[in-house]
């Protein structure tokens, strides 16, 4: 090993500790900037370490590639609102699989015309490829739905699902050919081909609410295919980067799937977003009960402890800061307030922590469901602030309900509940809740933003 | 397969399992941070591209090469500046507000 090629794998191997030790920083918010900081030197190094590699002979072409990513990465990072973030990351996981993908073909078009393929080299070539070529098209559905520039409701035809294996079928069954005879070229841009279009229908049938599900599941692909980067041109910093998200993505989206209740399978061919025929219990001849703001002011005024659920329908209303003056006019009169998460509150993994952090909401006040459950039975009011799905009883009692059996919090054991809700309007499952039906319930009907200002304001006043 | 195809698969199991054991303890307050610095990190296959864009072995290779290197830069200079952004919103309560900030 000669000098320089030694100080490239000394940057490589310092590029995969720091790595390791960015990610380790995360489970302490506390140190967490610290760690990432470190893991974004290890970039720059392996960067350095990179350019000075033998293989690399003019630079000008490089300079353009970095000049145009970092003049679009900056804005990315820096101005995309924190609601956002699900298509900010589904964007991100295009633009990694495209990157990946395109190194491959760049690697199979040169080999095919110089040295030829080996079998091992096409099998990770291949999986690289395929893997990639998925991730960019399904990323790219997956953006469109969470922006709204493609329908956000699940597309669905009959046959669906044969069709979408039938296609999986054969871009595996190409990839197996090609590792047999890697020199087919015709395999090889045809399975491309048939991997966009699996990308394509794979996310078209999948709803909003589902989401979080599908990003994660794109994050581990994306992974992978940087994974298979690295086995294809033997750089053992991209397996172990490309193994780390691809791990990370998998183990969220086993998470995302089990807040759910659903497989895998059932996400990916389930079409949730229907609306579901056999709906469970009926509410008709239920009466609910309406509330005026001043009342909730003086239950919330004299309330020792208050845990808020905040859902989608806060941060779609834009009402992150209200509840945190709301917060800080309870704590002002004595009362304790804490803030229940579900796993799926937002439309990926964490969203909801982020919303309310970006509110200025302490973190140490941010409770995961496992932790806030047991604490609902002391809780004076319970106060629900655009949830739906994942406070409904239904899930605990219910058979028939399609959503028996996921976890929800346990909104119903405090001592009084208050809803916020625009209208009596059945949530994403299109499921009917019966905790809205509960004697101890009252709602609150109106816009979440606009009742919670009116609380501020009430409770200030008391 | 040949000898260093094995120990690249030694590497990918072993880095996925500490993946694995790592990434379970991070908290699900985190978890959106984290799907952001993971992006990040896997924008190393910047590495990949640095290397197709300019080995000057053909046409092809060189502009596949470099729309790769402006994708990866993308997700490498955009998904740690994020991240970052992200992680400087968590604060506990008893920690003084670094000052007055609109936003």
């Amino acid at each position: 090993m000669n000098p320089r090629e030694l100080f490239v794998q000394v940057t490589y191997l310092t590029a995969s500790v720091l790595f390791i030790v960015g990610l380790r920083s995360l489970t302490r918010p506390d140190q967490a900037r610290r760690g990432m900081n470190q893991a974004a030197l290890g970039m720059l190094l392996a960067i350095c370490g990179t350019l000075a590699h033998h293989e690399i002979l003019r630079y000008d072409w490089i300079i353009v590639g970095l000049v145009v990513g970092t003049a679009i990465g900056y804005p990315l990072g820096m101005f995309v609102p924190m609601t956002a973030m699900p298509q900010r990351i589904a964007i991100s996981h295009l633009f990694g699989a495209l990157a990946a993908t395109l190194v491959g073909v760049a690697e199979y078009y040169t080999l095919v015309r110089g040295p030829g393929v080996g079998h091992a080299e096409m099998a990770a070539l291949g999986f690289e490829v395929l893997f990639g070529s998925l991730t960019i098209t399904g990323s790219f559905m997956a953006t469109g739905k969470l922006q709204g520039f493609l329908p956000g409701r699940p597309i669905t035809y009959p046959g669906q699902n044969a069709v979408n294996l039938l296609l999986f079928a054969v871009a595996l069954g190409l990839f197996g050919y090609l590792i047999f005879v890697p020199g087919q070229q015709a395999a090889f841009y045809t399975m491309i081909g048939v991997a966009f279009c699996v990308g394509l229908f794979m996310v078209m049938p999948i709803g909003g609410a589902d989401m979080p599900v599908v990003i994660s599941l794109l994050n581990s692909y994306a992974g992978l295919a940087s994974a298979a980067t690295g086995f294809a041109i033997g750089n053992n910093v991209l397996i172990i980067a490309g193994a780390l998200d691809g791990a990370s993505g998998f183990l969220l989206s086993i998470l995302m799937s089990k807040a759910m209740n659903r497989s895998f399978a059932n996400v990916l061919f389930g079409a949730f977003g229907t609306p579901a025929t056999s709906s469970g219990r009926s509410s008709v001849g239920l009466a609910v009960r309406s509330i005026t703001a001043e009342d909730v002011a003086l239950q919330l005024g004299y309330a020792g402890s208050v845990i808020v659920v905040p859902g989608y329908g806060m941060a779609v209303a834009q009402a992150q800061h209200q509840v945190r003056e709301l917060a800080e006019q309870i704590e002002k009169r004595g009362g304790e307030v804490k803030y229940a998460i579900h796993p799926v509150a937002g439309r990926m993994p964490g969203h909801m922590n982020v919303l309310l952090a970006e509110a200025n909401i302490p973190y140490d006040r941010l409770y995961d469901m496992d932790e806030i459950n047991p604490q609902f039975d002391q809780a004076d009011v319970a106060l629900v602030i655009g949830a739906n799905d994942v406070v409904n009883p239904a899930a605990r009692s219910d058979r028939a309900s399609p959503i028996y059996g996921m976890p929800i919090l346990n909104v119903d054991r405090a001592r009084h509940v208050i809803v916020l809700k625009r209208s009596m309007s059945p949530g994403f499952a299109g499921i009917e809740n019966e905790l809205f039906y509960d004697p101890k319930t009252s709602m609150l009907f109106g816009d979440a933003k606009a009742s919670l200002s009116r609380l501020v304001s009430e409770v200030k006043s008391l | 397969m040949p000898s260093t195809g094995i120990i690249e698969l030694y590497v990918f199991l072993l880095a996925g399992f500490v993946g694995y054991q790592v990434i379970t303890r991070v908290p699900p307050l985190l978890h959106t941070p984290l799907m952001s610095a993971t992006n990040a990190i896997s924008g190393i296959s910047l590495v990949g591209s640095l290397v197709a864009a300019g080995a000057d072995r053909n046409m092809v290779s060189t502009i596949l090469g470099v729309i790769a290197v402006a994708s990866a830069t993308i997700n490498v200079v955009g998904g740690f500046l994020i991240t970052d952004r992200m992680l400087k919103m968590f604060k506990r309560h008893d920690q003084p507000d670094p000052g007055p900030k609109v936003g």
